[in-house]
């Protein structure tokens, strides 16, 4: 299992492995830390969704978590920035730290990568430590896995998670299984990772959930990021997993700003993250629903509502400590997603749940996810098969009846 | 020029005739300027005989009148020049002509085929003949002699029900070690599945084969992948993975590793002539010349995937001229012939390694065996073909013909070795059986570098399973 490394303050907590009885109180991990005393850590999105085309600036929840604001900028340690420069932080530090870590993906060198989280690494480390792939996702992903198996760390970028699809037979039979079959003689410690899910009239093909579909496969490991923060930390602890990692990003949470540690820390892969403690409901989400939970959190604390928020940030396998603590605390489960009703990752959750902590649910789980549809281009359609913060409110007040 | 052209009776024909000199160079220049036409070309000016007999050209009757018909030098000249203008194209500089031309679907002359000894074992005397030192000229054919018993012994095992399933390489003896024996132990080899023979080289022993195939605890697959897929890290042999053309990738990723580490190795990868429709295969050679690494691609075609035949599965001069496609320096060689095979083999190797390219070997060979022992090949080719390719063409003893002939073995050594064998290969199948299975446990581990809590639940769950009901799960197994 991962292991948390913690830079702040003085406090170095070690997870063990995910069991649902042992006596988690008495581990101070960052969630907790970041709630009791906030020196520098200032957890704050700003919601700027921004990509070319977007007309429709939507502001979302700033300061969800109960933190005291420091007065000045100036002061506070740590260095602001995007989320995909996060990203690139993180693979940068990884890079510099194990010569054998490489990215391979399409236009990631000179041009930077799609979505600039390469930016500028070719130019530092060279064109084959950041290669340029010719367009055969199936292709360059056996490639990392051979490479993985031969030594190498690689790191797959995809151009857009849907395109992986393509490599489905790769990741599937190959970069999950190869592990197991060889009688663990061959490791194969890929990173494969790309922005997925609903972006602004990017279409059906561009808008893929590909968590839905990937969930199944044994061997590998998946993580979500949503915040700046959670991003570098995520992405650091997948390169050094000795696992497949896929990590997962969201198109419209690139330009994310926050301002992250300037120590060197990484996350629990393993670990689910407390947005926002609370008495009622436990409200579980990932990626950029994650925004549209808090924006509605905001509007059910002026209706007295004491949501609980968890960002549930590995998505396999589930921090079922973390949310089982939490179903134990509220007796209440929401689960707001981006994927497809059926098969996605709330369905699974939903399962899990009730699986084990049936008896202390007071109501049925319920899942607000996306229709069975293709992501439809017209951006009104759009809109409505994504998941809205009034339809959470909604289902919160039903289910808090 | 070909006259095979009829003479076309449009107005281009009649223009010639009727109108004044610029007027037709006029048209000359519109016709020169396009490269598409609008309407179909008469069928009458289609060369019907395509193939090795005529060129391969189709000609626009406008160019046939530019090279004839000019009187004016100005003119001619102004046509010239443009001819010799280059396009600065992306991908390189770019000739004009202003003849079409299509280049024709099969070569003229099909690809030459690479031979050291003929069907009989004598070295063809035109070529230059490879120095290969007796040692290992003797343990290759010791190792091709070994595959061919090994194959027989477990083939016959899984007619008795002993194994579940296997898949011989008869036929192919050659095609197997040969590679194995031209490469050196560093070199990194992503094999397919029917080539048991590199690990046969290497070291692999008849015991560790017989493992692999009971999957008993001793098989360092842990008895997980499927029998005939074997692996072995220290011995530098990937895990064979069941879905073809799968591992082509994966050998470039070897290779660009070995390339950025800057060791004197390649990665080497066999695929069938089935293999080379996947579109990993495509891709593969694709990235293998754009990345400039060091990797041999060695297709074994064999003639059948599974009940396909060659005509069945690409249309191409075989699979060496694929290789150009890619901008991969591509060669063919006689698959049965051992000495052709480790000559190519080693002179792509150096080559693949001093001037960091791809090079793909093409061995041509026959699958005298079924596919595998789910498959009856007699249904869907002779009898009497596959007996020809096993007796006439049978690679060990065309070796066997040339190694005796020059005084290296006999007939009595021949016939005791082969005995040995077939003793050593009945030993190992005896100990594997009596070997225990691996433990349940097994199942659960590996799956990731530590078993986690879900996984270790669902063991929980089925060890209980086993107590309340032990009647339902198999008696031997170890808990």
């Amino acid at each position: 299992m991962a292991v948390v490394f913690q830079g702040i303050g003085a406090t170095a907590a070690l997870t063990s492995a995910t069991s649902v009885d042992s006596k988690k109180l008495y581990i101070l991990s960052r969630r907790l830390v970041s709630e009791t005393k906030s020196t520098f850590m200032v957890v704050r999105s700003d919601g700027r969704l921004n990509s070319g085309s977007n007309r429709r600036a939507q502001k979302l929840i700033t300061n969800a978590v109960a933190t005291k604001a420091d007065s000045s900028p100036a002061t506070k340690p740590g260095h602001e920035l995007l989320l995909f420069e996060a990203l690139r932080e993180g693979l940068e530090e990884e890079m510099e730290r194990d010569a054998r870590v490489c990215v391979m993906g399409e236009d990631v060198g000179h041009y930077g990568g799609s979505y600039k989280v390469t930016k500028d690494l070719a130019n530092k480390y060279g064109d084959l430590r950041v290669l340029d792939t010719p367009i055969a996702e199936n292709s360059f992903t056996g490639m990392a896995i051979g490479a993985a198996m031969t030594g190498l760390r690689p790191i797959v970028e995809g151009m857009n998670m849907g395109f992986l699809l393509l490599a489905f037979n790769q990741i599937s039979n190959n970069c999950g299984m190869l592990h197991y079959t060889s009688g663990g003689q061959f490791t194969i410690p890929v990173v494969i990772r790309g922005p997925g899910g609903v972006g602004r009239q990017l279409g059906a093909e561009h808008s893929q959930r590909l968590e839905s579909y990937f969930q199944s496969i044994p061997g590998i490991q998946m993580v979500a990021c949503s915040t700046p923060y959670n991003a570098k930390g995520l992405m650091k602890a997948a390169i050094r997993s000795e696992n497949p990692v896929i990590l997962f990003e969201h198109v419209l949470l690139y330009n994310l700003k926050e301002r992250i540690p300037d120590e060197e820390y990484i996350l629990n892969l393993e670990e689910a993250e407390m947005v926002r403690p609370g008495e009622h409901i436990t409200i579980l989400t990932y990626s950029r629903m994650r925004y549209h939970v808090m924006q509605a959190a905001k509007t059910l604390v002026n209706k007295g509502y004491d949501p609980e928020v968890i960002d549930i940030r590995s998505l396999k396998p589930f921090d079922l400590h973390t949310i089982g603590n939490s179903v134990k605390k509220t007796h209440r489960v929401l689960i707001v997603e981006e994927c497809m009703r059926t098969g996605g990752i709330g369905a699974s959750l939903t399962a899990a749940i009730n699986e084990y902590f049936h008896d202390y649910l007071d109501a049925p789980v319920v899942c607000l996810s996306s229709q069975d549809v293709p992501t439809p281009y017209a951006g009104t359609l759009e809109e409505w098969t994504v998941v809205q913060p009034t339809q959470i409110v909604t289902a919160v007040e039903q289910l808090c009846r | 020029m070909a006259m095979w052209i009829t003479r076309p009776r449009n107005i281009t024909h009649h223009l010639k005739t009727n109108i004044g000199f610029l007027e037709f160079f006029k048209y000359q220049r519109i016709w020169l300027r396009t490269s598409s036409y609008s309407n179909p070309l008469p069928s009458n000016l289609i060369a019907k005989n395509y193939g090795s007999t005529s060129p391969p050209l189709l000609r626009d009757w406008a160019s046939f009148f530019t090279a004839r018909r000019y009187k004016s030098e100005n003119a001619a000249k102004q046509v010239v020049d443009e001819e010799k203008q280059a396009l600065d194209f992306l991908g390189g500089s770019v000739t004009f002509t202003s003849d079409l031309e299509f280049i024709s679907e099969s070569p003229e002359k099909k690809v030459h085929c690479y031979r050291v000894l003929d069907d009989n074992g004598y070295p063809i005397t035109s070529t230059r003949l490879p120095q290969v030192s007796n040692e290992i000229t003797m343990k290759m054919y010791r190792d091709m002699v070994t595959l061919q018993i090994m194959d027989a012994i477990f083939y016959e095992a899984q007619r008795q029900g002993r194994i579940c399933f296997y898949a011989t390489t008869t036929g192919e003896e050659a095609v197997n070690i040969a590679p194995a024996a031209a490469l050196t132990p560093h070199d990194v080899i992503l094999p397919q599945y029917r080539e048991p023979g590199v690990l046969l080289w290497r070291g692999f022993t008849l015991q560790e084969f017989a493992n692999q195939l009971f999957a008993n605890k001793e098989d360092y697959g842990k008895g997980r992948q499927m029998h005939v897929h074997y692996g072995s890290n220290k011995l530098n042999c990937f895990t064979m993975s069941a879905p073809i053309a799968t591992q082509l990738p994966q050998a470039v990723g070897a290779a660009y590793s070995l390339k950025m580490e800057k060791k004197d190795a390649c990665a080497v990868t066999f695929c069938g002539d089935g293999g080379t429709s996947e579109g990993d295969f495509h891709a593969a050679l694709n990235f293998a010349a754009v990345m400039e690494t060091p990797i041999l691609f060695i297709c074994r075609n064999n003639g059948w995937a599974i009940s396909t035949p060659l005509s069945e599965q690409f249309r191409s001069d075989g699979i060496a001229v694929k290789g150009q496609a890619y901008g991969i320096r591509s060669t063919q060689v006689d698959g049965n012939d051992p000495l052709a095979v480790y000559t190519a083999v080693r002179a792509a190797r150096e080559m693949a390694i001093v001037e960091q390219r791809p090079i793909l070997i093409e061995a041509l060979t026959y699958r005298v065996g079924h596919h595998s022992t789910s498959d009856d090949s007699t249904k869907y080719r002779p009898a009497d073909e596959i007996e020809f390719w096993r007796n006439e063409r049978n690679p060990v003893a065309r070796f066997r013909k040339w190694i005796e002939r020059n005084g290296w073995w006999s007939e009595k050594e021949d016939s005791q070795f082969r005995i040995e064998v077939r003793q050593q290969v009945m030993q190992a199948i005896q100990a594997a059986e009596r070997i225990e299975k691996p433990p349940l446990s097994e199942m659960f581990t590996d799956v990731y570098d530590q078993t986690p809590s879900n996984l270790q639940e669902q063991e929980e769950m089925i060890r209980e399973a086993i107590k309340r009901h032990p009647k339902d799960y198999p008696s031997d197994l170890p808990v």
